[in-house]
């Protein structure tokens, strides 16, 4: 202590400094970018009967694109007044003394200069065709100088004549519009969890807002660590009770897939590769430790990965490249986070050897892992963490309440996770940079989210 | 398979509602009573009335019990017959099967015009062969009160499965309770579950309450506890005995227990 040259302690804020940098660029990428596009987002009006549902479809439309994260929405209070409907209401501003544009009608400057100081528009307008609700959408480039150059998509959807159809439109549009920019809406996505609320631990499942939750397995006994395959059809977890902890497979419609267990003391925290094929779990087969396998999906053809006298779990595969493995082992004393190839090679410590770690799950793009950590607080004191598994960079996303079992949203940019408030465990969604907490689940107590990977 | 049991079953339930419906039908079928005839004259003589006649059987006359009986009989000159004991008025004519539980002596009452005449058919029940006693009860339940009574938890510290201090004369003097209620119960077999506290990742705790159970596994067989009848399962922090979030209770769940095996 006595002995600290001025050299260390120079470089000491330094070091700070850079990684404070890190971890604002991985929250700029999760994010979308500082600079996202701005989108005007005007009320759409509709025709006879379908006005009365114009208030659903404004609404979902709204939400998804704020959803959708990779645009800002311009404030409404600032737009113009006279909203365009049609490509055909747009009308050039005619030229007047000195030059001054003189306004013929709304035009693309209305939209583009100040106050709205907008990229994109989005506008058309609803009308009932043969009873069905039809939407005519447009997403027009307000900074281009003319409407010819404007039109980035241009589309009609359809809907059932009532508030779902409005909001069934509205998504498609969302989904076409985010689709331009890299993003996606998260509708049709679903949550599968842990919930005790009938009395026993059983896998539950719910829409991306937490709406329609369906209890999914009845074993009355313990059920924890759904995974999902990538396409959703196939979903692995453990059971414990009656017994050893075994691995169970269900189909998405909840038939029994085979998988035969290893015969040991416990079998745990399964995952799928990427192409559905294989399985990857924590087992104490050999010997007293468990640690990590490779079985094909029905367990046969099993494969030792990890041989260490340390507790290892949560073996989750790089969705981008099928290659790389993150997992949880406590082979340095206590439990960090490690990558490894998948045929258990170039182990590589990826936390910095504080706390406890636990729950890795992979970004979409395979950049990043989200994870729980308790970096320098006493154990039980779980944080929400990304980290970009190349420079070991990472940030902290949640503060203060337990907050453990990151599971990313398809495209990335939500994550779902379970937080513990006293003694009630919920789970919540947020935006990948920390922000917009949302409750989702008040019944009970739920755990362990696993968000489909892909979109229906 | 199904299909035939459920198949079975209806006939079964048809057959029985079948009953249901024509037995009170039977009671409400009695021969209303002789319209009153016209004023006999004087001088007329009395007509000769027969008495009514009877034949009824029973077969066979001896059966086990649970099989049953068929009851047979013809009555002639009558207006109203009862069979007695359990089955009530009948037809004049007529079948009917029984189960009797013991030997029942039945009792045919047949009237008419010319009095009331009976007839009877007894049949033998035999008892079948007592079903073997009852098991005496399992020893299970003082497996398990002698397993709760002697043999104790051994604790652990935080994210460690060492076997710790404490914990080595608590296995020592567990070893030698297992040995003699081992001996005692020779088909029977201990499990030895592993358990943590809440702190833990659920995960992680899984792979740690095994560490645990191994722990006090292997300590206790080289006690000379027999491996075979130790058996390991963890529960990781998914059945604390405990939920208070402080220190003494969490060290309560970080624990090795002994139940009876399943």
């Amino acid at each position: 202590m006595i002995n600290l040259s001025p050299r260390i302690l120079w470089s000491v804020p330094l070091l700070f400094t850079g990684f404070w940098l890190a971890a604002q660029d991985i929250k700029l990428t999760l994010s979308g970018g500082a600079n996202k596009p701005v989108i005007a987002l005007p009320d759409f009006r509709g025709t006879g009967e379908a006005q009365a549902l114009m208030n659903a479809f404004n609404a979902k439309l709204y939400t998804e694109i704020e959803n959708g994260v990779v645009l800002s929405i311009a404030p409404k209070g600032m737009y113009p007044l006279t909203v365009p409907q049609t490509p055909a209401d747009f009308k050039p501003p005619r030229v007047g003394p000195g030059n001054r544009p003189i306004s013929q009608g709304p035009w693309l400057t209305d939209w583009s200069g100040s106050p709205v100081n907008s990229n994109y528009l989005a506008f058309g307008y609803a009308a009932v065709q043969n009873g069905r609700l039809a939407l005519f959408g447009f997403l027009y480039d307000v900074t281009q100088k003319d409407v010819a150059n404007a039109q980035v998509l241009s589309k009609t959807y359809f809907g059932t004549l009532d508030e779902a159809g409005a909001r069934d439109v509205a998504v498609q549009f969302a989904k076409d519009i985010l689709a331009k920019f890299g993003g996606t809406t998260l509708a049709g996505s679903r949550i599968f969890f842990v919930s005790d609320r009938s009395g026993a631990k059983e896998i539950w499942s719910m829409d991306y807002d937490g709406g329609n939750q369906k209890q999914v397995t009845f074993y009355k006994s313990v059920c924890i660590s759904p995974a999902l395959s990538l396409d959703s059809s196939k979903m692995a977890f453990t059971k414990l009770m009656p017994g050893t902890p075994s691995i169970q497979i269900l189909t998405d419609t909840g038939r029994r897939l085979p998988f035969v267990n290893p015969q040991a003391s416990m079998n745990a925290t399964p995952e799928f590769t990427p192409d559905g094929n294989r399985v990857l779990f924590s087992s104490t087969l050999n010997g007293s430790f468990a640690n990590l396998y490779i079985a094909n999906a029905d367990g046969s053809n099993l494969r030792r990965l990890t041989n260490t006298r340390a507790v290892e779990v949560e073996p989750k595969v790089n969705p981008k490249t099928g290659n790389d493995v993150v997992f949880i082992s406590g082979r340095g004393g206590k439990a960090q986070l490690y990558k490894m190839s998948i045929d258990g090679t170039e182990v590589e410590r990826l936390t910095d050897g504080r706390g406890e770690a636990a729950n890795p799950a992979w970004h979409p793009s395979g950049q990043f892992v989200a994870f729980a950590w308790t970096a320098g607080l006493e154990p039980g004191n779980w944080s929400i963490f990304v980290m970009d598994v190349t420079t070991k960079n990472y940030v902290q996303l949640t503060t203060g309440a337990r907050s453990e079992n990151p599971s990313w949203a398809p495209g990335g940019r939500h994550l779902v996770f379970s937080r513990t408030l006293g003694r009630t465990t919920q789970l919540y969604s947020m935006l990948a940079d920390g922000t917009g907490v949302k409750q989702l689940t008040f019944s009970g107590n739920n755990e362990k989210p696993a968000w489909t990977k892909g979109l229906p | 398979m199904m299909s035939t049991a459920i198949h079975k079953k209806s006939i079964l339930a048809a057959i029985a509602l079948a009953g249901l419906m024509i037995a009170p039908g039977c009671k409400k079928k009695v021969p209303p009573p002789a319209t009153p005839s016209a004023p006999v004259k004087s001088d007329a003589p009395a007509p000769v009335q027969p008495r009514p006649s009877i034949s009824f059987t029973a077969e066979p006359s001896s059966i086990a019990r649970g099989e049953s009986v068929t009851l047979r009989w013809n009555v002639q000159n009558a207006t109203s017959v009862s069979i007695e004991p359990g089955i009530g008025s009948v037809a004049a004519s007529g079948s009917r099967q029984a189960f009797p539980n013991s030997s029942t002596n039945y009792v045919l009452t047949a009237t008419g015009p010319g009095g009331t005449a009976t007839a009877s058919a007894s049949v033998t029940v035999s008892a079948p062969p007592a079903p073997a006693p009852t098991p005496t009860k399992p020893p299970s339940a003082t497996f398990s009160e002698r397993l709760s009574r002697e043999v104790n938890d051994a604790f652990f510290d935080y994210d460690k499965s060492e076997v710790r201090e404490d914990a080595r004369a608590v296995l020592q003097r567990n070893a030698d309770a297992l040995k003699a209620i081992l001996q005692a119960f020779p088909s029977e077999v201990v499990q030895v579950e592993g358990h943590c506290d809440e702190r833990g990742s659920a995960e992680y705790n899984l792979g740690l309450g095994d560490r645990r159970a191994t722990s006090a596994k292997e300590f206790l067989v080289q006690l000379g506890v027999p491996a075979d009848r130790l058996k390991i399962v963890t529960y990781g922090k998914e059945r604390p005995q405990c939920s208070d979030q402080n220190e003494a209770c969490w060290q309560k769940n970080r624990r090795a227990h002994f139940a009876p095996g399943q």
